[in-house]
């Protein structure tokens, strides 16, 4: 037998397929369930990543059409280069957090049934490889939705919880508002493929072949647009995110972060760049627009966060954007002709794709290791974790300065590629996107900022300081699974950092497919070591350069230190001399964010309340101040609210048509029948 | 039997079960309309019988047969022994009085004729004058369905537009293929069974079998 891209990938279904009947089977050995089913999801992640990176740089297409589903309507599927560099980062990520999960999940034991936590696991798993590799319509959708219904069992798993059952239940809403988008644009392009005659419009085939006028093509791409930003958490369709991630289990909030939200951005290439093919400008425009509004109002809203899962959920919002910045870029240089630049634009964004798979996934390993020790989302009662738990603080660390865009690790390179994008912008045409592409990059830079300031935070009041909390119980660090999870990401993001020519001429079919241009070669012009996005005069890094300078600066900096006796004093905090220090005078998570909520807080609904306490106290002389702060997102009441409301004044007056007696049921019906008799 | 005597008789039948249709809908008491709905299918069984002899098409005669055992033996044996059962046999209310019931009664009648007109010349079968009185035949029983306040008598309703359909199937193209009828005299027979079930229990719960009862389980907001 021939060895392809295909057959590792029907062995690797084959394999999540067999975890679901292991499930099934080993409903009593909870424990054996959990090693055995972790470890096969992790090797069908492995093998299906494996085939990703060899497709996307075989650079051959395979389709196979499956006599499956509807009659006469059979299963396409494709592994293009765009599909397999999206199977690759999904399939790694999905191989790092099932190694992680097989420590993780151990938490549940005694407490609950993981039965269902590993099937819907190994489903959504691959829903999510379905989604890339579909090649049509119907089986596209069908996986999109095995994906969204698995994930929601996922984010329900602790279902005793309201605010669980109720994030969960606005997860399901929010993802199948988006599916009837996608549907309705589909159908657009799949009706006007055979001008509404027959069913074989629904292959992407077809849609591929078919030029659409410019009013349809335009409806097709903006359903399409609102439909998949509802599932990457997109402003102001976010809303879900930071409610869903947080209640999940960590390993599943890791995955849904890291990866579920780019099957989203899969489809808006799929769709912009495949599909449609040929687009006006303005279409670039707004995705630029909705990607910088995502990437500041996300990461502004991050910082404000007590809840160490809800700022990083906030913060896989400001990452979207960035992604979204990167194809709106493209977009634009590629319906102006300008394919060099908008291979470069596509090639940040998807480096960016690939980077914050895999720190964010590290990010939520790292929480959820955290939360596997202490039992504690909320950062106001962790502090000081550095000491109880090393490896994990190191770790977390790699991700937060990786998703700071710090080099030499990986957020850098792609946020540098994206400002390189930017930075090359003045050779459009349009004056008017000349002028505000620059403010573009300035808000990008704004939103650099915030999250630096953000994941300063998140480590900083995590793990240290001294510990907040009320009790005291003893940490230990987690165990070997965890650890090899979360480690072999970091060392991934540093990989992604420190060789990014590599990446990019691996990357090189991806962009040549879609948009026409290669760059790799401009890129690795001056060698591996240097990568040079367009011209060497107009901007060069290099980042094994960047990596050996900084560990040169540590090494060296630890040698003086701790090699001379008598350079490292241990002596008491110096305190003010007030005598007694206690763990409460120290920076919070919510006076860290104090400067930035008193600035920019006018972009949220801020509460702010201090009361005496005990409350009968006099004011001037109260026992204890209370605090009470309450920060929301303004989009719920500017946008939701007036839907929500819409929609039950709706249902009550339609509510009265249910009169509860049968025969104005029966009425309804005979009328209906008569003027259907009548008129047709 | 000449071909000519028997699309006679056949308009002669479908007069009657129009007629039966009408009584239906104004008569009141239980156990006269349990009789009115035998009458209908007898005379349905009859007219399957002359449709099957004259169209030469021998399925129908197994069709008629069934009609007979099942909704003129069957079915009124089982609604009688609910009746008699929950002791409901005193007179039907009506929602709408009997003249206006009739009126709108003999309005559907003429709007089935007018429908079936285009149909009428078209056809080439002999049953394509009844196709008419079958649809009314329909109508007639959604509108005692909605006229009547009673349970059982909904049921009745319900069984002789089913009455209707199976008429309209023997008329409009000399009767469906027999398994498909065979299904549905199944199905008739199971949902007597369940309505008779359902009927004990509104009836411990409510009662009652008014179905106006019912109007209290809709939500209240």
């Amino acid at each position: 037998m021939i060895i392809t891209p295909a057959t590792i990938l029907s062995l690797s279904f084959a394999v999540l397929l067999l975890v679901v009947l292991l499930a099934l089977f080993l409903r009593s050995h909870q424990r054996l369930l959990i090693t055995a089913g972790y470890s096969l999801m992790a090797v069908a992640a492995l093998l299906t990543a494996g085939a990703g990176v060899w497709a996307v740089s075989r650079g051959t297409i395979a389709q196979v059409i499956l006599p499956l589903g509807l009659p006469d309507l059979p299963v396409h599927l494709r592994l293009d280069h765009l599909s397999g560099f999206f199977l690759a980062v999904i399939g790694l990520l999905a191989f790092f957090v099932s190694v992680y999960s097989v420590g993780y999940v151990k938490g549940f034991l005694g407490h609950r049934q993981v039965t269902s936590l590993v099937i819907f696991s190994s489903l959504f798993l691959a829903g999510m490889f379905l989604v890339v590799l579909s090649d049509d319509a119907f089986i596209f959708l069908v996986s999109w939705e095995i994906m969204a219904a698995s994930s929601y069992f996922l984010v329900l798993f602790e279902d005793e919880r309201i605010e669980n059952r109720r994030a969960a239940l606005l997860y399901l809403v929010v993802a199948h508002v988006g599916a009837i988008a996608i549907l309705l644009s589909f159908g657009v392009m799949a009706g006007l493929a055979t001008d509404y005659h027959g069913f074989e419009g629904y292959t992407f085939d077809a849609m591929r072949e078919t030029d659409l006028p410019a009013g349809w093509a335009t409806a097709a791409f903006l359903l399409a647009f609102f439909g998949f930003s509802a599932k990457a958490g997109v402003v102001p369709l976010h809303v879900w995110l930071p409610e869903a991630h947080p209640v999940a289990p960590s390993n599943v909030s890791a995955l849904m972060s890291g990866v579920m939200l780019k099957t989203a951005i899969y489809g808006i290439i799929r769709v912009v760049f495949d599909l449609i093919g040929d687009f006006p400008v303005w279409w670039g425009a707004l995705v630029l627009i909705f990607g910088l509004i995502s990437a500041v109002v996300g990461m502004l809203s991050a910082v404000m966060q007590q809840d160490l899962k809800k700022l990083l959920a906030y913060s896989s919002v400001k990452n979207i954007g960035i992604i979204l910045i990167g194809i709106g870029l493209s977009m634009i240089f590629s319906s102006s002709e300008m394919v060099l630049l908008a291979a470069l634009a596509l090639i940040a964004a998807l480096y960016h794709t690939l980077n914050h798979a895999m720190y964010k996934g590290l990010l939520f390993m790292g929480a959820g290791a955290v939360l596997h020790a202490t039992h504690e989302r909320n950062m106001e009662n962790m502090g000081g974790l550095i000491r109880d738990l090393p490896w994990t603080a190191a770790l977390f660390l790699v991700g937060c300065v990786s998703i700071s865009a710090l080099p030499p690790f990986n957020g850098f390179v792609s946020e540098w590629l994206t400002y390189q994008a930017f930075l090359l912008s003045p050779a459009l045409e349009s004056p008017i996107l000349n002028l505000l592409i620059p403010l573009g990059a300035a808000l990008l830079a704004l939103s650099g900022a915030l999250a630096a300031a953000g994941f300063v935070k998140a480590f900083g009041i995590t793990f240290l300081g001294h510990r907040r909390g009320t009790h005291h119980h003893r940490v230990h660090e987690v165990g070997w699974a965890m650890r090899a999870g979360m480690l072999l990401a970091a060392i991934t993001c540093l990989g992604l950092g420190v060789f990014p020519t590599y990446l990019i001429h691996w990357m090189d079919p991806i962009t040549e497919q879609l948009v026409g241009g290669k760059i790799a070669s401009s890129a690795a012009g001056f060698g591996w070591m240097w990568l040079t996005p367009i011209a060497a005069e107009r901007a060069s890094y290099s980042a094994p350069v960047a990596f050996v300078g900084i560990l040169a600066v540590v090494v060296v900096t630890y040698l003086i230190l701790h090699t001379r006796p008598g350079t490292i004093h241990r002596v008491p905090l110096w305190d003010c001399g007030f005598e007694k220090i206690t763990s409460r005078m120290q920076y919070t998570a919510t006076s860290f964010s104090m400067p930035l909520r008193r600035i920019l807080g006018f972009l949220f609904s801020v509460k702010e309340e201090v009361k005496p306490f005990p409350p009968g106290a006099h004011p001037a002389f109260p026992e204890r101040l209370q605090y009470r702060l309450r920060v929301r997102d303004r989009f719920w009441g500017w946008l939701y609210k007036p839907v929500i409301d819409v929609s039950f004044w709706i249902s009550r007056k339609v509510g009265k048509l249910q009169q509860g007696r049968i025969q104005v049921y029966l009425i309804y019906s005979f009328v209906t029948i008569i003027v259907l008799l009548l008129f047709l | 039997m000449s071909y000519a005597f028997a699309a006679q008789l056949n308009s002669l039948l479908a007069a009657l079960i129009l007629l039966t249709a009408f009584a239906m809908l104004v008569q009141r008491r239980m156990y006269a309309l349990l009789h009115l709905f035998a009458w209908q299918g007898l005379f349905l069984s009859i007219s399957t019988a002359v449709v099957g002899f004259a169209a030469q098409s021998h399925h129908l005669y197994i069709s008629s047969v069934l009609t007979l055992a099942i909704k003129v033996i069957l079915l009124p044996y089982i609604l009688h022994v609910l009746i008699r059962k929950l002791k409901i046999h005193r007179e039907v209310e009506t929602i709408v009085n009997v003249p206006t019931t009739m009126l709108i009664g003999i309005a559907l009648v003429i709007f089935s004729y007018h429908l079936t007109a285009p149909i009428r010349e078209l056809s080439t079968l002999m049953t394509k004058s009844t196709l008419a009185v079958a649809l009314a035949t329909v109508m007639l029983g959604l509108l005692m369905m909605i006229t009547r306040r009673h349970a059982v008598t909904q049921i009745i309703g319900f069984l002789a537009m089913e009455n209707g359909l199976f008429f309209a199937a023997t008329s409009a193209t000399y009767g469906m293929p027999l398994v498909v009828e065979l299904g549905v005299a199944l199905d008739i027979l199971i949902a007597a069974f369940i309505f008779g079930i359902f009927f004990f229990h509104i009836n411990t719960t409510f009662d009652s079998l008014d179905v106006d009862q019912m109007a209290r389980l809709k939500e209240e907001d």
